[in-house]
């Protein structure tokens, strides 16, 4: 029986850019799927348009195309489908399709899904009736109006499918819900009903489970030591079939693990109610998944089940709000919790007798207990930690002058005070993020091919 | 009974939602998770992860994979985008709570049965 072989070389935008390659190399793949786009990603990408027309992408993408040529030309059924497209998939597509001629692989057609741009259409949307209230206070849009940066729905798998169907090769996407990066391309090939839900939602638990890269292979799995070699981990893969039943598996010769742990811990990853976990696609119930282990770094996955499917998009709102900085120095020797404590309200003082005060402002500890704060502290005197110190504020200014308070302690603060080689902290823009629903009937999503 | 961390009778995997975060604890044998279901309640985590200010924690079952998940709503100091934490996305969570030290039986105790 035919399987589609689904392997996901990227899990965000940062990723390793050999792990594509490698994957694609060795993993006997019908689909490479590339994963970039974290919910704030696409602020970045949209100031990053403002700037430049021809910007917007996940610049990453063509380099690590390029270097996925040689893949391509041995393997020609081997397709692409990636999310890289970011706030300007047509500008993607086109940088893709020439990196593509450069190789001599002119016959690989570019697709291109878009639509999930609302910004254009923002007050349109929000005159129509659409408030695209935020989902956790119920606050309309409106409120933050003037300071949207970027506004998309996430698509579903359907406008994967119709690119793949009018010929892609190789698929670029703006905004998509992770896992439809998976679903796309499984529909496609066994022409699935966008009205099986339990078809669905096997294939978006396929994709749900692979959509982070290596945390499904060994990564961040709490019992890896050094017998995981995570030094050569392999990325993972889902062989999906057409009942949806899967394997979930990694390139042989590769380092990390494939097992019930890995996979378990990735199936509950950033999910609310594993009951009830939503996609454009399907409501997918996670809770009558099964895995088993189905021989060395093999799990099968069965039970996938659907329960439907929403009428609505969640979309993803940035909006501007201020500016923040972040500076670290190690502080060494007896005391240095209690030191680097206090040199850091010693910093925020001499800021304040400056006359700033800022609007929110965090000094941590880190070797002492500082990344859960309160909940695990440190049990002993640790040799040195470092301090940590964060401002935020609407003044650029003020967070500026903060990040000129850090060198100074370097002499006039404890003794043991060091660590300062890399110059003064940056200021960024902080974009806040704004999750919202809004109607399908009221986005249009699209699929083409480019000539 | 003996006491024990809780990563003795379990393992487990947090992230993000925005401003929320979630907790996955994964019992390594069906006694332990039938032990964690009854004792890992959402009042227990939401006692336990106090400090981080959280307004409320919601616990979600998924038997199949012996899995408890809590959500810490609007414990991420803002999340990902706006949070000063080092950790904005809670990634750090699951081991802390497997830190916690409980008293359980000691035969649900032989790790990774």
């Amino acid at each position: 029986m035919r399987r589609v072989r689904v392997g996901n070389g990227c899990g965000f935008w940062g990723d390793s850019p050999d792990a594509p390659v490698r994957l694609a190399e060795a993993g006997r793949l019908d689909y490479l799927t590339l994963e970039y786009l974290a919910e704030l990603t696409m602020s970045i990408l949209a100031v990053q348009r403002q700037k430049d027309a021809a910007a917007g992408f996940a610049t990453d993408f063509p380099h690590v195309l390029g270097r996925l040529t040689r893949a391509l030309a041995e393997q020609p059924n081997l397709k692409i489908v990636t999310n890289a497209g970011g706030m300007n998939p047509h500008g993607c597509a086109a940088k893709a399709r020439d990196v593509l001629a450069q190789a001599g692989l002119d016959g690989r057609r570019v697709g291109v899904v878009s639509g999930d741009d609302l910004m254009p259409r923002l007050d349109e949307l929000i005159a129509a009736g659409h408030p695209l209230s935020h989902l956790d206070t119920g606050e309309p849009l409106a409120t933050v109006r003037d300071r949207v940066v970027s506004a998309n729905a996430y698509l579903g798998a359907r406008p994967i499918v119709e690119a793949l169907r009018l010929g892609a090769d190789i698929v670029v996407t703006g905004r998509v819900a992770d896992a439809s990066l998976t679903v796309g391309p499984v529909a496609h090939e066994f022409g699935w009903d966008f009205g099986d839900f339990d078809r669905l939602a096997a294939a978006t638990v396929a994709g749900h489970l692979i959509e982070c890269g290596a945390q499904a292979t060994g990564g961040l799995w709490i019992n890896a030591d050094d017998a995981t070699h995570l030094e050569t981990v392999g990325y993972p893969i889902a062989e999906i079939g057409d009942g949806g039943d899967f394997i979930v598996t990694k390139p042989d010769n590769t380092g990390g693990v494939v097992n019930v742990e890995t996979l378990a811990e990735q199936l509950l990853y950033e999910v609310a109610d594993p009951a009830r976990y939503y996609t454009p696609d399907v409501v997918a119930d996670f809770t009558t998944v099964q895995l088993r282990l189905a021989g060395p770094g093999v799990v099968a996955v069965t039970g996938g089940s659907g329960r439907g499917v929403t009428d609505t998009y969640k979309v993803s709102v940035a909006y501007r709000d201020g500016y923040m900085a972040a500076g670290t120095l190690v502080i060494a020797g007896p005391n240095a919790a209690a030191k680097a404590r206090r040199s850091g309200e010693i910093l925020l003082d001499r800021l304040r007798q400056a006359g700033l005060t800022f609007a929110h402002s965090l000094v941590e500890t880190l070797g002492a207990g500082a990344c859960v704060p309160g909940v695990v502290t440190a049990a002993f005197d640790p040799p040195e930690v470092v301090l940590r110190v964060a401002v935020r504020d609407p003044r650029r200014g003020a967070v500026e002058r903060f990040t000129r308070e850090f060198a100074p302690l370097v002499t006039s603060g404890y003794a043991g005070t060091t660590g300062y080689t890399t110059g003064r902290p940056p200021v960024r823009e902080v974009f806040a993020y704004w999750p919202a629903l809004v109607a399908k009937s009221a986005v249009h999503a699209t699929a083409e091919v480019l000539p | 009974m003996t006491r024990v961390p809780l990563s003795t009778l379990a393992h487990g995997r947090s992230g993000d939602k925005g401003n929320h975060a979630n907790v996955a604890v994964i019992a390594y044998t069906d006694a332990g998770y039938a032990w964690l279901r009854e004792h890992l309640t959402a009042a227990w985590v939401a006692a336990y992860f106090a400090p981080l200010g959280a307004s409320r924690v919601k616990r979600f079952e998924a038997v199949n994979v012996r899995g408890l998940n809590f959500v810490l709503y609007d414990a991420l100091a803002g999340g990902a985008s706006t949070s000063l934490r080092t950790d904005t996305q809670g990634k750090t969570f699951a081991l802390a709570l497997l830190r916690a030290e409980v008293d359980a039986p000691a035969e649900l105790c032989a790790r990774r049965a």
